[in-house]
């Protein structure tokens, strides 16, 4: 019997501030999880550091609080291993884009079949809102001293250029939108990047709740300008339907320059998708034909506390 | 004729089959049933530096090399420059006719350091510049000559094969160089044309090449040269016995013992065991469907040491092998191995530091690092291998200390170790026991990962186990895995992982966590592949009625400390041998048991040491002669 989301909150108190855009997320994953009808003990999301890496304390599956910056390596390791969990791995933008950004990028050139989702803000919370690596060059959010003196990484594109072969945005205010871009990005077959625009109301006060509203944008007439679209209501199409290097390359390029619209106007959906990149799995399963009835976390490695390993044949072309 | 105890050396231009060569050598000695101790020497380069290699046979078990070369066989002026002082009186050198005109400044490879030296030995000899001015010296010292034109050798054999394809294929220079030597003592040349269809079996055209070389050159030195004071005619092989090189002692006993996940990142010397690794992912199960290894490069150590911990957590028997800079980078992740309890083990395969160091040269410089390495207090195990043979059987032992003790385990190796080739007997997969600890394999309801128990260890439960749902955090946590910062529950798991140190020494058995060799006045402790050079030394003094004692520890840390101080309470000298700089055992020592080391005998120079240099720096010792820090400087 499928789960309901309630099912998937465990009773650890949380401490995000009142108004996070964290727990609009968190929520999200776990109506994701309930509609999927995943078994929660065949699941495990994973975290990095900050008060993002604190959600797999509040989800009621596996749940590994990792490193700052390291998360997707603990994430591909267990998933590589254990090919049957599902995996969902967490973290902010600083985490993931600033000392995880090497891990990034190796992640998408490999295409583990799982999700990252990551947590952008714009600044450093919990170490009392440094600039990260969203933040734009030249802003001041509440806590800088000065403003900031580096250029922003496009999540969404640093993803495409990557590898990852699902690349999707969401917005954490809205919670259904969200859960639906989930869903997807868990069922997608490769690796899945959700950049999920999420205020913090402590220490980003430009990019806040209001903001993405639009509420600066209101005209006159008090019409409302939410800078949030989405892509999915332009008739936009994010998908590869083809194995094709054509199509591919064009629905790659239509996705970077989507990418860069940002301001008035900032997209939402699912900016690209290609299901025809081999996923890890199968790149093993190239290698070890039974990779995936007989992994490593399956594998039977002794018989009555011994080794069972036959290395005979080998120790043979050793023999003299 | 008695025992044979017999060095060769092979050196040429990195990329010019000096390795296939010693390969080709150690093998058709092994062939005969000599015991093989070979040992490859190499620059931080692909092509065209020096390296050599140093094959020692005899016809008893042996540890290390010596210091004295009874036949080295060249094929360029840079090697007669750098060893010609190696060779002893009444050994042979084999050198190419064609290049004794060579001068020290044509050889670019020669650095300036080196050089210098030489020009000063050879200006006090009132020697040219050149090959033949080494050789010269080598002569006088009583080092017999064997001249061979190699380019002759090659165009000879293209006129007598019609194959004008070798004429200039100075690529067989190795094989005329190899086969020159085993003509020259006499070795039974079927030996010779067995080994070398055995490496080229998938090749049989440049089989077919390589043993006419072979052939013709094994004829020319047996024909040509005589007087040369050793004939190596063979002795009883034992059988099952294999040649192995360094690497494959952990590797085969990763496969042995169950290590199924291997991600890596590629550094000198750690990665040749991961690449065998994925040459053998396939692995035969006794009784059951192929199993595998997933062997895994990442983008950098930090990512192979995450994937490691990640696959470990879905109950995965998980390592990684790597060297000092990439153990360096894993060190913020082993103390979230420590503090979540995850079983691990990382093969240290060590290098001479500090930084990038000698990339491609030996050191045991990084014991106090990974004794101390990681933020905070957590409980690990070090453990050290001395021997290759050992290390196939270490390797299972550590997986089963890990998964017992719920621990990462660091098996200290080093480059010694990964370039050495030897003879050692077949190694054994029945006495590879296999120990999970407190793995379960079955979950009921109400699972707490770090639950409190008598002995401090929980049962563990993996990602994917039914109702075992457990969480991890570096944070400081309560049973259950979630995040605490109560001071009370704190200590309380502080205590718990703690404890563990002292279960560790409990439940070892004395036999793993170090090997006596006997007590004696002085006796020395060391550890990790110095063991081998110390053994032979210890032999050696043993003929001149000499006796030293010798523990080799092998549970580094947590330090046997008890054991080891009631094991030397008889002991008035206590000698510390160890490649580093600093005495690194000896420091542990004295933190552990208080007492002062007397006397380091330390080798930093980046290469291994023989046991001719123990042998005299120990003598001086005995004889009360020696600085309290004795330093080794053989090898180039």
């Amino acid at each position: 019997m499928a789960l309901k989301p309630a099912e998937f909150k465990t009773d650890v108190h949380n401490d995000w501030c009142p108004g996070c855009g964290d727990f609009g997320i968190v929520n999200a994953i776990q109506m994701a999880l309930a509609d999927m009808g995943v078994q929660r003990d065949k699941t495990a999301i994973f975290s990095g550091i900050g008060c993002s890496g604190k959600t797999s304390h509040y989800i009621n599956t596996y749940g590994v609080h990792t490193l700052h910056g390291r998360v997707l390596t603990f994430a591909q390791g267990a998933k590589i291993a254990n090919p049957e969990m599902t995996v969902v791995a967490v973290g902010g933008d600083g985490d993931g884009l600033g000392i995880g950004a090497g891990h990034f990028v190796a992640a998408g050139r490999r295409n583990v079949n799982m999700t990252y989702i990551i947590f952008d803000n714009g600044v450093y919370g919990l170490t009392k809102g440094q600039a990260s690596p969203t933040l734009k060059l030249g802003e001041k959010t509440k806590s800088l001293p000065s403003p900031n003196t580096n250029s922003n990484v496009n999540p969404i594109g640093l993803a495409i250029a990557s590898g990852f072969t699902f690349v999707a945005r969401g917005y954490s205010y809205d919670v259904r939108h969200l859960k639906d871009l989930i869903v997807q990005a868990v069922k997608h077959p490769g690796l899945s990047f959700l950049d999920v625009l999420q205020p913090c109301p402590t220490y980003n006060d430009l990019n806040t709740r209001d903001w993405y509203a639009g509420k600066d944008l209101m005209d006159e007439a008090q019409k409302r300008h939410s800078r949030i679209y989405k892509l999915e209501e332009t008739g936009y199409e994010p998908t590869v339907h083809y194995d094709s290097e054509v199509e591919t390359n064009e629905k790659l390029s239509q996705a970077l320059i989507k990418s860069l619209e940002w301001g008035n106007k900032i997209p939402t959906g699912v900016f690209y998708k290609n299901a025809n990149t081999t996923p890890y799995t199968v790149r093993l399963q190239d290698k070890i034909p039974n990779y995936v009835e007989n992994p490593p976390a399956k594998q039977n490695i002794s018989k009555d506390g011994f080794s069972n390993t036959d290395i005979s044949k080998i120790l043979d072309s050793l023999e003299v | 004729m008695s025992s044979v105890d017999f060095s060769w050396l092979i050196g040429g231009p990195q990329g010019s089959g000096v390795e296939s060569g010693a390969n080709i050598f150690s093998r058709v000695c092994a062939e005969m049933g000599y015991q093989v101790f070979g040992k490859r020497e190499f620059y931080s380069n692909i092509k065209g530096e020096h390296s050599y290699f140093t094959v020692r046979i005899a016809d008893k078990k042996i540890h290390s090399n010596v210091n004295a070369v009874n036949l080295m066989a060249s094929f360029d002026a840079e090697t007669i420059f750098r060893h010609y002082d190696e060779v002893i009186s009444g050994g042979g050198i084999i050198y190419d006719s064609d290049i004794v005109e060579t001068k020290t400044d044509a050889v670019h490879t020669l650095d300036a350091p080196f050089k210098e030296r030489l020009h000063k030995e050879l200006e006090s000899k009132n020697k040219p510049f050149t090959v033949a001015g080494v050789l010269e010296i080598a002569k006088e010292k009583g080092v017999l000559l064997f001249p061979v034109s190699f380019k002759s050798v090659l165009l000879t054999l293209s006129e007598e094969t019609e194959n004008p394809r070798l004429k200039g294929l100075i690529r067989m220079y190795n094989v005329i160089g190899v086969s020159l030597s085993l003509g020259l003592v006499k070795m039974p040349t079927d030996s010779l044309q067995k080994t070398i269809n055995n490496i080229f079996s998938k090749k049989p055209e440049i089989a077919k090449i390589n043993q006419q070389t072979a052939t013709y050159s094994y004829n020319y030195a047996a024909a040509k040269f005589e007087n040369f004071n050793y004939t190596l005619s063979g002795t009883q092989k034992e059988p099952g016995t294999l040649l192995v090189q360094g690497f494959q002692g952990t590797a085969l006993g990763k496969m042995a013992c169950g290590c199924r996940f291997q991600p890596y990142y590629p550094i000198t010397p750690a990665s040749d065991e991961s690449v065998y690794l994925e040459s053998n992912e396939i692995l035969e199960i006794i009784g059951d469907r192929p199993g595998s290894t997933a062997v895994i490069q990442t983008e950098d150590e930090i990512s192979a040491m995450g994937m490691t911990i990640g696959g470990a957590l879905t109950g995965t028997r998980s390592a990684t092998c790597t060297s000092g800079p990439g153990f360096a980078l894993m060190t913020e992740m082993l103390g979230w191995a420590g503090i979540n309890e995850v079983p691990i083990v990382i093969t240290a395969y060590q290098r001479s530091g500090p930084s990038t160091g000698l990339p491609t040269r030996h050191g045991q410089d990084d014991l106090l690092f990974t004794v101390f390495a990681g933020h905070g207090d957590f409980p690990k195990i070090v453990y050290a291998s001395g021997e290759i043979e050992e290390s196939f059987y270490d390797t299972g032992n550590c997986f089963n200390y890990a998964d017992t003790f719920q621990v990462p385990v660091i098996h200290m190796m080093d480059k010694f170790h990964a370039s050495s080739v030897i003879t050692c007997k077949r190694f054994d997969t029945e006495k590879i026991s296999i120990d999970r600890g407190k793995l379960l394999e079955k979950v009921e309801y109400g699972y707490r990962r770090f639950e409190f128990t008598e002995d401090g260890i929980s049962p563990r439960s993996r990602l994917g186990m039914d109702n075992g749902i457990f969480w991890d955090t570096g944070d400081e946590s309560d049973e259950m895995g979630h995040i605490t910062e109560d001071p009370y529950l704190r200590v309380k798991m502080m205590d718990k992982r703690m404890s563990r140190l002292d279960l560790i020494l409990k439940q070892i058995p004395e036999n793993e966590q170090l090997v006596s060799f006997g007590i004696e006045d002085f006796t020395i402790i060391s550890w990790g592949s110095t063991i081998g050079p110390v053994r032979d030394a210890l032999d050696m003094l043993k003929k001149d009625g000499i006796n030293i004692g010798l523990i080799q520890l092998k549970l580094m840390h947590p330090f046997p400390a008890e054991y080891v101080t009631s094991l030397l309470k008889d002991a008035t000298t206590i000698i510390d041998v160890e490649a580093n700089h600093s005495g690194q055992l000896g420091k542990i020592f004295k933190q552990n048991t208080g007492r002062d080391v007397d006397y380091h005998v330390l080798k930093y120079t980046g290469r291994a040491m023989t046991s001719t240099e123990v042998y005299d720096a120990l003598k001086k010792i005995v004889e009360n002669k020696a600085e309290k820090r004795e330093v080794l400087m053989h090898g180039a």
